[in-house]
């Protein structure tokens, strides 16, 4: 429990029953949550190692509601923590003691469908899953498929730019977002983007998508749906140990193929993941890649002779085929479960979420291996290969003391190597709190003052979402400042025309 | 011309223009010089920031220098079968850069994305004469702030960039264009979206004004066979199709209007069903171009109005005054105006990059917005 939040203003604390009072005249009936008992369900996101039960919740259910609620928080000086599902894994919903937790839950209507120009307007509150639902009867889906696909929702995709296993090939929710509506910290309603490509001026939809709820509350969503790829088929590869098969994903790529979905599982996870759902993967190989391929089934068909002939040459061990749909989703069911499998041999795990150049996999096991004598603590690897992702596994009980800290230290290690690498420290899960002391690893303080002042030109009193993302928060007035040298030019030698 | 030679000298440029008061124009190859209002700015040339950082085939991913030009950097992908999945494309001099920074994007930009979703990266120079370095080096990050996307399309107005990282993709193997003829606009439109809609994977589609529709079929040759076979099937209700030898030359007409002619010429981009209507409504002896199923709208015209303008706002489009007698360009925004909350909160986003207005040169209506948010 290394992450400290900001310390909660007495100020706001102390008028906390004036202003249920205020939000209920807002948002009336069941809309604010503010009995203590009550709050217990809303203290953590998916990060749970952190808990903090907000100062209230309120859940609106209009845009108008949401602009009243934003409009007299920023007016009262109240800070603001946005939530969607609250499937976080890096507590980016967090609530705050001096912060009302606005909930998008009761937004859940797909507002319209175009199959013809193939987008759908949804309200931030609808599952990720729902979207792909509400299409696929006309072949369609939504192509990025967070694991917690059945309960995190678009809102909250789009506040963290949600990947998936197919973000490979078809990008993160930055990718397949055309348009939001959002609402600023003063109550602002603003449209960005729209159901056109490319629009006019400065690509603001851009930079809200993955901004982790700092820069306005998303109430609409327009998506790209996408027509739903004849076949799927998946090729399951045992390898000797992770050099090979990252040998093998590297020449897959090289060789022009870009997979679906291509996953690795080092020997703890293929273990830990077997022993739950009991699928069928071999139990005597260092790594296991799971190659899925999508299309018409003639491409599946040639590609998957492409993977086993490429698997075969880089040393597998056992190569399997899917010959049907059944088969196909065994593959998958390991890998899918490998969190939860994880958490059967471990009272409890701090999942990871770098990104390295793939060409370092070896360098980066092999560190990590080390890392987990030095620590005693054991480390399961999951990996999107195909883009370099890497989800350790940090394995611990957190009731020994002292152990948390440990994993926590353990991972913050993780991610600088990381760094060190070349690479990030989060390819999909966000910053949120869990990342936050560590950006300074990956950015220069110029770097991060750049950021937050794009923070200060949306929400200048930094009242949503603070004490996520940036390690310190700098008054928006003092990062205005500009240091200039006057007299003499910087640098005379320079060739002038 | 300033003519700076690393990210430092850029970083020393405009920190002293920011002392002095000073506006800044920042060029690649100059090839889109014609874009936007007449204004009078000193020139920075980036053309001497170029050559290649980092290329390895295999991570999908390309370190360039700004001023690299594109022609060099699509040939350097292509010797190793990949792309720029955007399918960029500009006039010989244009400069990767200068590409990224106008949001060029081509005919595959409906499939696969645009230039801002293929920018993982940059090293550059705010307006404040700071070098600062946003995204990553690889292919999949959520790290901070995505400012790529602000840079990529931004005309040069938040900063300067220095060096760009690229996610580049495999080159499709085989490419098969599959033709229509005689089609209307709104048969076109309808054709192209029951393709695009369709499991054939058709990477993209366009039509031209003498009725012809484009698609194109591309990947493994097993695959382009099997899709090439069945695509007729599913476009049997809308039009028959044949196979195009030699397409290159409609392609190049549908992605960049080449061809139209008119003083006046309009990039409009717009939800596709609505292009046929924003056709009908074109002033008489107006040409036009679709593509990206017609979700772009190339027209020319020779009236010195902005009624094409207005059409696209109607149908929920927006137009980019792409070319004009300079007149006209002093007069109509390149840009579409957006409603007056985006236009302040991008004013505010401008001025957080760019706090003294040293790339505000009065090139785009809005530069003005700026102005009064820093006053």
């Amino acid at each position: 429990m290394s992450i400290a939040m900001p310390v909660p203003d007495s100020e706001t604390l102390a008028k906390r029953a004036r202003i249920a009072q205020a939000l209920r005249a807002i948002v009336p009936g069941e809309g604010v949550i503010d009995a203590p008992e009550a709050l217990t369900p809303w203290e953590s996101d998916g990060l749970t190692a952190y808990r903090q039960p907000p100062l209230m919740v309120v859940l609106p259910e209009t845009t108008a509601q949401v602009s009243a609620v934003l409009k007299w928080c920023h007016a009262e000086g109240v800070k603001v923590v946005p939530r969607g599902a609250g499937t976080s894994l890096s507590g980016g919903a967090l609530p705050l003691a001096d912060a009302v937790l606005l909930g998008l839950g009761k937004f859940k209507r797909v507002l319209e469908i175009d199959y013809e120009d193939r987008v759908a307007v949804v309200q931030p509150g609808v599952t990720n899953l729902a979207i792909t639902q509400a299409v696929e009867g006309r072949g369609f889906y939504y192509a990025p498929d967070p694991s917690s696909q059945i309960a995190c929702t678009i809102g909250g995709n789009v506040a963290e730019n949600s990947g998936g296993v197919h973000c490979l090939k078809y990008g993160l929710t930055t990718n397949n977002v055309l348009g939001v509506e959002i609402v600023m910290m003063d109550g602002e309603i603003v449209r960005l983007g729209g159901r056109h490509l490319d629009p006019c001026g400065l690509d603001l939809l851009g930079v809200v998508v993955g901004s982790e709820g700092l820069l306005g509350v998303v109430t609409e969503v327009t998506v790209r749906i996408l027509p739903r790829p004849e076949t799927a088929r998946a090729v399951l590869v045992g390898f000797p140990d992770a050099e090979q098969a990252g040998a093998c994903v590297a020449q897959v790529i090289a060789e022009g193929i870009i997979p679906a979905g291509m996953e690795m599982m080092d020997r703890p996870a293929i273990h830990a993941a077997e022993a739950f759902v009991e699928v069928g993967y071999p139990l005597d190989v260092g790594a296991l890649l799971i190659v899925e391929v999508d299309g018409p089934a003639a491409e599946c068909d040639f590609l998957i002779g492409e993977i086993a002939r490429i698997a075969d040459a880089n040393g597998a061990v056992t190569t399997r085929v899917s010959q049907n749909e059944a088969e196909r989703m065994a593959f998958w069911a390991g890998r899918k479960a490998a969190f939860p499998a994880v958490g059967r041999i471990s009272p409890d795990y701090l999942c990871m979420d770098g990104t390295i150049p793939r060409r370092r996999l070896p360098d980066v096991l092999r560190r990590m291996e080390e890392l987990s004598q030095e620590y005693g603590l054991r480390v399961a690897n999951v990996f999107h290969a195909g883009d370099g992702n890497l989800h350790p596994l940090i394995l611990y009980d957190a009731n020994v003391p002292g152990e948390l800290d440990k994993a926590e230290a353990f991972g913050a290690d993780i991610l600088r190597l990381c760094v060190a690498v070349g690479g990030v420290l989060t390819g999909e899960h966000g910053v949120g709190i869990e990342k936050r002391d560590l950006m300074p690893e990956m950015f220069s303080d110029a770097d991060l003052k750049q950021q937050s002042r794009v923070k200060c030109a949306f929400d200048p009193e930094l009242l949503l979402n603070p004490g996520k993302v940036f390690p310190v928060l700098h008054r928006c007035a003092e990062l205005g400042r500009m240091h200039v040298h006057h007299g003499a030019l910087p640098h005379p030698d320079l060739p002038r025309f | 011309m300033l003519e700076p030679r690393d990210a430092a000298d850029l970083a020393g440029i405009v920190a002293d223009a920011a002392a002095s008061g000073r506006k800044l124009e920042l060029r690649g190859g100059g090839t889109k010089a014609g874009f936007g209002a007449p204004r009078e700015a000193e020139v920075v040339s980036l053309a001497g920031l170029a050559g290649v950082v980092d290329y390895d085939p295999a991570e999908l991913v390309l370190t360039v220098r700004a001023g690299t030009p594109l022609a060099q950097v699509q040939a350097l992908v292509a010797a190793e079968g990949q792309m720029l999945a955007f399918e960029p494309w500009g006039d010989p001099g244009a400069t990767i850069g200068g590409t990224v920074a106008a949001g060029v994007a081509g005919s595959r930009r409906v499939t696969a994305g645009s230039a801002r979703d293929h920018l993982l990266g940059l090293t550059a120079v705010s307006g404040r004469g700071e070098v600062f370095v946003a995204g990553a080096k690889v292919v999949k990050n959520v790290t901070g702030y995505d400012l790529p996307k602000l840079m990529a399309g931004s005309w040069g107005r938040i900063g300067a960039m220095a060096e760009l990282t690229l996610k580049v993709l495999p080159a499709p193997r085989e490419v098969v264009t599959l033709a229509a003829r005689g089609l209307e606009p709104a048969a076109a439109h309808a054709a192209m979206a029951a393709a695009l809609g369709s499991n054939a994977e058709v990477s993209a589609a366009a039509a031209l004004s003498d009725g012809t529709v484009l698609l194109r079929v591309a990947g493994f040759a097993p695959s382009v066979a099997a899709r090439c076979a069945a695509l007729p099937g599913l476009l049997s209700e809308h039009c028959a199709l044949e196979r195009l030898e030699d397409a290159a030359p409609l392609w190049h007409r549908a992605m960049t209007g080449a061809g139209l002619t008119g003083a006046v010429r309009w990039d409009v981009h717009l939800p596709a069903r609505a292009a046929p209507a924003l056709i009908a409504a074109l002033p008489a002896g107006a040409e036009w171009a679709m593509d990206w199923g017609g979700g772009r709208l190339w027209v020319c015209c020779e009236a010195e109005d902005e009624a094409v303008r207005q059409h696209a706002a109607g149908l929920g489009g927006e137009a980019r005054l792409i070319a004009a007698p300079e007149a006209m360009r002093a007069q109509v925004p390149a840009f579409q105006p957006r409603a007056k909350g985006v236009m302040a909160l991008e004013a505010r986003v401008r001025r957080a990059f760019d706090p003294e207005g040293v790339f505000a040169t009065g090139r785009f209506a809005e530069d003005a917005d700026a102005d009064a948010v820093s006053a």
